[in-house]
């Protein structure tokens, strides 16, 4: 059982420095569900596929809208892909409740750090630590209940966009070109393998990204192709120098259409 | 052997609160200013690395005076507790309120428990409709202000200073040359650097912004 709110002022608090997850270890908080050894895998709801790409002036990150339970559909209006903070982005792929949870904790420790420390964590810290949160996971992963993200930031000392794909081992690689997790993955790689090239302009990176979840979308069931008629659409960010930025739905539908229109 | 000797209470209470106002006179003062969008705490301070004004949730900021350690104590402690809320329940339930109260069952506990008070004064500031500003000192008292606020040694003179300059709808850029004006007016010098922020709600969910100056 959760304990109820202690507030952690001054004195009932060793020392829990600047992470957000240390500082609910030390109040008591389980941070993560432990599971009994012998218990049963479970089914649960799981996103499915998530992509991202860099182009010329930072990374675009996509995601389909649908979770699956098995061969039903569970949501279809589902958010996979989440602003971290204000200069970065992750999107998630697996048992979507946990993983949910896993970027709610993501974004308070990148905004709990900054407002102790009075600057933000580097891309590659930030990456840092979301290997660990996925590595945090594993017991639950051997019940079937896996985790895996994919990690963007605009590298504000470097002056360019950066992207890390992860294992369920929490094992974290950084991508020079693009990445992808989920069931459509390989199907969205094969895609982004043909159409990527490192030049591309915002505008056009968003029509790869759109047009590799189309096309992952038509082999893999578990993957949500942009649905018109009910104006589903896929979640796209753009992250730059400018920072996190949200697509509206009008800036990818079209898209979105050419995809649908030209695949075959 | 030795003799226990007796202290009077009063006596007690007199010497922490003459030590502790004496601590914080020396440091150098913040003020808050309600403007048409939110709320401006700026302060006289020289160093451009150690700072006394400080984000703390999404509509609340923390500001502090006196003994660095101290109010820096306050101030992360402050940011664990709004965390802390936010994410066992959710954004909108993380409170000025909240804070200034526990800041000031802090300070009040740290007064008659603790040998050596703390030499510090704090505000707690969010803006909304209305603004808040809950001003916390040494011993804990908690004032909740409204459209100006000071705390430091000068802080009387400074509220004086800022009441006769303010009226209702304020642009930010009168609010700070109102706020440098007391400034002026209560220390009798020029300033040796400012450090500003704004509460500002056109800044949408954090709407804590350091201004250069």
């Amino acid at each position: 059982m959760t304990p109820g709110p202690r507030l952690p002022l001054l004195f009932d608090v060793p020392a829990p420095g600047s992470s957000f997850i240390d500082l609910l270890a030390t109040l008591g908080y389980p941070v993560l569900p432990t599971i009994a050894a012998e218990s049963r895998p479970l089914q649960a709801p799981e996103g499915t596929t998530v992509l991202a790409l860099r182009y010329a002036e930072g990374v675009v990150m996509a995601g389909d809208r649908q979770a699956t339970e098995g061969n039903l559909v569970a949501h279809r209006h589902i958010r996979k892909v989440f602003p971290a903070d204000q200069f970065s982005a992750v999107a998630i792929a697996g048992t979507a409740g946990l993983a949910i949870e896993m970027v709610r904790l993501f974004q308070v420790e990148l905004e709990h750090y900054e407002k102790i420390e009075g600057h933000r964590l580097s891309v590659e810290g930030k990456a840092a630590f979301l290997a660990r949160l996925v590595r945090n996971q594993l017991a639950m992963a051997f019940q079937g209940l896996v985790v895996v993200p994919l990690f963007a930031g605009f590298d504000e000392a470097l002056g360019t966009g950066r992207l890390y794909t992860y294992d369920v081992v929490g094992g974290r690689y950084e991508e020079n070109e693009f990445g992808s997790t989920g069931s459509g993955a390989r199907l969205a790689k094969s895609y982004l393998r043909t159409a990527f090239r490192p030049d591309l302009s915002a505008d056009d990176a968003v029509a790869v990204a759109v047009g590799a979840l189309v096309a992952a979308a038509q082999e893999d069931t578990a993957t949500g192709g942009p649905d018109l008629r009910r104006g589903i659409l896929p979640n796209v960010l753009v992250i730059s120098a400018s920072g996190v930025e949200e697509l509206a739905d009008d800036r990818i539908r079209p898209a979105a259409e050419i995809a649908v229109d030209t695949i075959r | 052997m030795t003799i226990p000797f007796y202290v009077a209470p009063e006596q007690l209470v007199r010497d922490k609160a003459d030590f502790a106002r004496k601590g914080i006179a020396r440091g150098r003062s913040i003020v808050a200013i309600e403007y048409n969008q939110g709320v401006l705490l700026l302060a006289e301070n020289p160093s451009t690395a150690l700072k006394k004004i400080s984000e703390v949730y999404d509509h609340i900021a923390f500001a502090g005076v006196g003994r660095y350690n101290e109010f820096e104590t306050l101030r992360k402690a402050g940011i664990r507790q709004a965390d802390l809320m936010g994410y066992l329940y959710s954004r909108e339930d993380v409170k000025a309120q909240a804070l200034a109260t526990n800041f000031s069952e802090a300070l009040g506990a740290i007064f008659s428990r603790e040998p050596k008070p703390y030499e510090v004064e704090v505000l707690v500031v969010e803006a909304g409709d209305p603004n808040r500003m809950f001003r916390i000192s040494y011993d804990g008292t908690l004032n909740d202000e409204r459209k100006v606020a000071a705390i430091g040694g000068k802080a009387e003179a400074l509220v004086e200073a800022l009441r006769s300059a303010w009226r209702e709808d304020l642009t930010l850029e009168e609010a700070l040359a109102a706020g440098q004006a007391a400034f002026q007016q209560a220390e009798g010098r020029p300033s040796e650097g400012w450090e500003a922020a704004v509460l500002d709600r056109a800044n949408g969910r954090r709407a804590f912004r350091r201004l250069q100056l």
